[in-house]
């Protein structure tokens, strides 16, 4: 599957990523996969992305949360807490 | 255009002179106003920037401003958010709200304002003695805005 990867905020600076296009395996199928299969590329993602660590998710740029299955070509969007206002 | 995302600051009068004209249905027209403060959390604000997802931004704000219209019986509404570099003093956010009477254009707008507060994707980076940092989401903001769903 193919998704377009963006990271923003304090994990955009943190990962030294803002945009990525990836392909993942067939096994990946919800956010929380992602997630897992991103932190074992190792440091700084393993860290920035390790289960303890609270984020938000999006998928084609609309809040989800970790059990949401991936969809083909979408956006995935992982993002601190927002703080604006 | 009822949300606006930019770097320019904005003048509340002629904003809310633009939104009711030749609306003369309208009988209260309640704003919230969000400024940049020089402390925070104890330590010196020197700045901030502010940071957004574009695209996702305006979904979410839109999807805000249609449960507020879903809820109250509102007429107009208009968000204005700042990104890029700002001051202490300076204006970051504007929601304007009118409606007939003032009762549901004060919930809606408070409505607004405590959900963009927790689902808008804004992020602050503040510039402080000790150097740059990112703000921490608060608490509160999601109290505030776990109430509206008990309502």
């Amino acid at each position: 599957m193919k998704l377009e990867l963006r990271f923003f905020a304090s994990l955009r600076e943190a990962l030294g990523v803002s945009q990525e296009s990836i392909t993942v395996p067939e096994s990946i199928k919800t956010i929380a996969d992602l997630r897992t299969f991103l932190t074992e590329r190792g440091n700084p993602w393993s860290e920035v992305l390790a289960q303890g660590k609270v984020l938000r998710c999006a998928l084609n740029q609309h809040m989800v949360d970790a059990n949401t299955p991936l969809l083909d070509d979408a956006e995935v969007a992982f993002f601190p807490p927002v703080t604006g206002g | 255009m009822p949300i606006r995302i930019q770097e320019d600051d904005f003048d509340i009068s002629t904003e809310i002179a633009l939104l009711r004209k030749g609306y003369p249905r309208v009988g209260a027209v309640v704003t919230f106003l969000g400024t940049v403060r020089d402390m925070n959390d104890g330590t010196q604000v020197k700045g901030m920037t502010l940071e957004h997802y574009p695209g996702m931004t305006e979904k979410a704000l839109q999807e805000i401003l249609d449960q507020a219209k879903a809820r109250w019986d509102i007429y107009q509404t208009l968000v204005i958010h700042r990104i890029g570099s700002l001051l202490p003093e300076d204006q970051i956010v504007l929601v304007v709200v009118t409606s007939a009477h003032r009762g549901e254009a004060f919930s809606a707008c408070e409505f607004i304002m405590d959900y963009l507060k927790t689902a808008a994707p804004f992020w602050k980076k503040e510039d402080t003695p000790e150097g740059a940092r990112w703000v921490d989401a608060r608490i509160t903001d999601d109290d505030a805005m776990a109430r509206w769903n008990k309502r």
